[in-house]
């Protein structure tokens, strides 16, 4: 006797192939490489056509017409443009950014060394907008029209409307020159330059690991008013979607039942309302955080960060044209890697994008 | 060389600081710096590499000048003196005036330990021969090339530096240029032990030292900040300060901060508002120097309305020299109407033009031109040159010239102008070499005004300027041995250019520094040179 069996879509079905997390994983890799692709395309071109000449910002306006010549051809300007860029991608393939005409470094090494001063200041600024921002949107919504949303408000509005430019000035004067309470511009003080080896690129973490809290007083003192100018600015951001979210949660159908059911207040706010938009707050926190990993240029300049904010735009003014296209893959990476996180932290904060 | 200035809404956020700063309660100095160390504020973004035979920027030029030294140079406590021997204790030139034979100093030692030799001298030269940077021009005008260096420049013995040129150029010429920063001497050994695929240590000296100057260069972060300090093995008069750090900071509100707190001793950019800021602080003071930039507007000739003399004498009528130095210039800039910068060898302080809009006019009116007519102004996005160009846009107007201004980047504007597609163009012109050559080499000759010369570096072509007489006059001012003829040659071809140019050269730069009150000796460098910080007391 032969028994037959038939998958008639009531057992377990057999594994595909290729697994779908492996499709996933494939049209994802894809996706962010034409994405980057695009951008570096764009950037590229927009970087040749624009009408200023790339081999004048290498020689300078002294050069003999021998050397413009020579430099010409060493950019490789003779070439098609399409050509020319195939050339670049081939290269940033095998990591090799070029040369930054501006420091006479490769571009690479140049990123190296100023995206950790970027990315510890981003850091630390999004935590404290987080930290104080997501609570004062909560409470806002909770008290609704009372003094703390007024406050919520007023802090929003002056974050939207008032010039980090102008406001880094204040702090500077207020802060540094007549309180003293904060160090001046720049990442350390003179006299702690290169006391603790570079690990990590993150001064205050580098700090930590040399064990070595004199110097990291002084990047704290340093970094504090920069970060807390930043931070203003993501909390006055977060605190306002935080809001926003809130209200539409607080005045649902579920939050009400809930309230009826005899829940403490703390539990509607906090374990009901909150979870729900929490998903919400994770894709404005991603971008608060991209924003600010971008280089808040403006920041940058004043409190002398050298960041890659600062970075990219002095290149672009330079017409250094590597070094911006090797800022902009980074800070293109990091927007396209931010989006993958904030994909992935949905579907396991909410089940049903999981299906 | 260029150098960035910030944009309009820095500069409006640094004008609000300063009225915070003016209103609020004057800043203490609450901290001090220490007595043997100079910490500086300043932009010094624009360094690119710091090898002598590659480095044209001014920051560059900062610090070559105290890590290297040449074999002549200028003495920072009496730049009027002109050049001194320094590694060449004395020269000698020959009958034909061709060829000139420097007899090495004793006891000048490179960091390394190496002792300085006519060897080091001929290598470092015939390098920047070969390497072919930009900077190169400045050595082989005399007629040294890559092909012929190892006959041109030679030395017999360690003693003994030979430099044959293809012409008898006046001595004061050569030894002029061997002063810039790409007369530096290396050390040979050093820096071939760094060589890299053939480069001469061209990689390795962008970003370390091989000199035997008062400093070496202890570490250098782009656009962060250099530290020098002090070379153990100099055998010169010890500098006060054992350690220079400059720190990068481009804010000149931000660089006044740091100097009224006391946390640097020098700030090297403030704008005229944040010097005048300081007049009420006691602790410091502001010093004055002339450098050698000048700033100017020039026609094209192309353009057959600029072209007549009469309206090119008629707009230098039209300028308001003085209004603009009083105002928006106040302490930057000074009336100066010569191709040399005062304190150049031949220099003259000669003004003849003046704002005199009834005789611009007539002029005008001379010309064939009545009612005036429209011409555009190309502008380099930084304010003082905007500024200027509103001022001219409105002195221009009142005689009937309707100039639009072209604001572009410095690149675009630079393309416009090589390209001769401007009508006039408002630039900015700083000395390459501290002779008169480096001047009247580009304003006053173009033996070539075709198109196809594509004569780029020479002014007088970009503005396609015929001159074929003070061209000669200028090719015969570098041949003069005579010193004072010489000097006499270049202020005539300078009062020529004045009244015949289609050039209107308004402004030679004052560089104001602010310093602590007890900084002394701190000379940035006048017209002629770079800063010297081994004279620096404080």
């Amino acid at each position: 006797m032969t028994h037959q069996t038939t998958n008639t879509g009531g057992g377990r079905a057999a594994p595909s192939f290729p697994p779908n997390w492996l499709k996933k994983t494939v049209s994802l890799a894809f996706t962010v490489a034409i994405t980057l692709l695009g951008l570096l395309f764009v950037t590229f071109m927009i970087g040749r056509v624009m009408p200023i000449d790339p081999v004048l910002a290498v020689i300078g306006e002294r050069a003999s017409q021998a050397q413009y010549d020579q430099v010409y051809l060493e950019l490789g300007l003779d070439k098609p443009l399409i050509v020319q860029f195939g050339i670049y991608v081939g290269d940033v393939l095998q990591g090799d950014f070029g040369t930054s005409i501006r420091t006479g470094k490769p571009v690479a090494e140049d990123i190296a060394r100023v995206f950790p001063a970027t990315l510890e200041l981003a850091t630390l600024g999004t935590l404290l907008g987080v930290v104080l921002g997501v609570p004062l949107g909560v409470l806002a919504a909770v008290y609704r029209g009372s003094w703390i949303d007024q406050l919520s408000r007023l802090i929003g509005l002056v974050g939207y409307s008032m010039p980090i430019f102008w406001l880094g000035m204040m702090g500077l004067l207020i802060f540094y020159g007549i309180l003293g309470w904060v160090a001046g511009p720049g990442r350390l003080g003179v006299f702690y330059e290169g006391l603790v080896p570079t690990r990590t690129g993150l001064l205050l973490v580098d700090a930590i690991i040399a064990g070595d809290w004199d110097v990291f007083k002084d990047a704290l003192s340093h970094i504090i008013l920069p970060a807390c100018l930043l931070g203003y600015f993501s909390l006055a951001y977060i605190s306002r979607m935080t809001r926003s979210f809130m209200l539409e949660q607080l005045n649902s159908e579920y939050v009400i039942t809930a309230r009826v059911k005899g829940l403490s207040e703390w539990n509607v706010v906090w374990r009901h309302a909150f979870r729900n938009i929490a998903i919400q707050l994770i894709t404005v926190i991603a971008l608060a955080y991209a924003n600010l990993l971008e280089g808040s240029v403006l920041t940058e300049i004043i409190f002398a960060w050298p960041g890659i904010g600062s970075y990219i735009t002095t290149s672009l003014l330079s017409n250094d044209m590597a070094s911006v296209l090797g800022g902009t893959v980074v800070i293109g990476t990091i927007f396209v890697c931010l989006n993958i996180l904030s994909d992935l932290l949905y579907r396991f904060f909410d089940p049903r994008a999981k299906s | 060389m260029t150098r960035h200035t910030p944009s309009r809404t820095m500069r409006i956020g640094a004008a609000l600081l300063t009225a915070a700063l003016l209103s609020s309660t004057a800043l203490t100095a609450q901290a001090e710096t220490p007595p043997n160390m100079l910490v500086i504020a300043q932009r010094i973004d624009d360094i690119k590499t710091i090898d002598p035979a590659e480095s044209f920027e001014f920051s560059g030029a900062d610090i070559s000048r105290n890590v290297y030294e040449p074999l002549v140079d200028f003495d920072p406590l009496d730049l009027d003196a002109g050049y001194q021997p320094k590694l060449a204790a004395s020269w000698e030139v020959s009958e034909d005036g061709t060829q000139i034979t420097f007899t090495m100093a004793e006891g000048h030692v490179f960091t390394s330990g190496n002792p300085v030799t006519a060897k080091d001298a001929e290598f470092s030269l015939r390098r920047a021969v070969l390497l072919n940077k930009t900077p190169s021009f400045i050595l082989t005008q005399f007629g040294f090339t890559p092909e012929n260096v190892e006959e041109t420049i030679v030395a017999p013995d360690e003693k003994t530096l030979v430099l044959k040129l293809d012409k008898a150029y006046a001595v004061s010429f050569v030894l002029n240029c061997l002063t810039a920063t790409i007369g530096g001497i290396v050390d040979m050994k050093t820096v071939m032990e760094h060589e890299q695929d053939g480069d001469m240590g061209n990689a390795w000296l962008r970003d370390n030292t091989a000199g035997s100057g008062p400093y070496k260069l202890a570490s250098w972060k782009p656009n962060e900040s250099y530290t020098l300090d002090l070379n153990p093995e100099f055998t010169g008069d010890a500098p006060a300060m054992k350690r220079v750090i400059v720190q990068h900071i481009q804010e000149s509100a931000t660089q006044r901060l740091q100097l009224e707190r006391g946390d640097v001793d020098i700030a090297r950019n403030l704008s005229p508002e944040d010097v005048a800021g300081l007049e009420s602080v006691d602790t410091v003071k502001v010093v004055d120097e002339l450098r050698g930039r000048l700033m100017y507007w020039s026609a094209n000739q192309k353009n057959e309305i600029l072209s007549n003399p009469k309206v090119i004498e008629a707009m230098k009528y039209a300028t308001d020299y003085q209004g603009m130095q009083d105002s928006f210039l106040k302490g930057q800039y000074i009336t100066h109407q010569a191709f040399l910068p005062k304190t150049f060898m031949g220099a003259i302080d000669d003004t003849p033009y003046t704002l005199d809009l009834e005789k611009a006019k007539a002029l005008l009116t001379e010309a064939g031109y009545p009612d005036g007519f429209e011409v555009t102004i190309g502008v380099r996005e930084a304010q003082d040159r905007i500024d200027i160009g509103q001022s001219l846009q409105n002195t221009w107007g009142q005689i009937g010239i309707k100039a639009e201004l072209v604001v572009g980047t410095g690149a675009q504007t630079l393309d416009t102008y090589r390209a001769r597609q401007h009508q006039i163009s408002l630039e900015a012109w700083g000395p390459d070499y501290p002779d008169p050559n480096t001047n009247a080499g580009t304003f006053a000759y173009n033996p070539d005004n075709s198109d196809e010369a594509g004569a780029t570096g020479l002014l007088a072509w970009r503005n396609a300027w015929a001159l074929p007489e003070m061209s000669e006059e200028t090719l015969a001012a570098v041949v003069e041995q005579d010193s004072a003829k010489r000097a006499k040659m270049y202020e005539d071809l300078q009062r020529e250019f004045m009244a015949t140019s289609p050039f209107a050269i308004m402004f030679q730069q004052i560089e104001q520094n602010a310093m602590q009150n007890g900084v002394e000796h701190f000379v940035a460098g006048g017209a002629t040179t770079a800063v010297s910080y081994w004279a620096v007391t404080k």
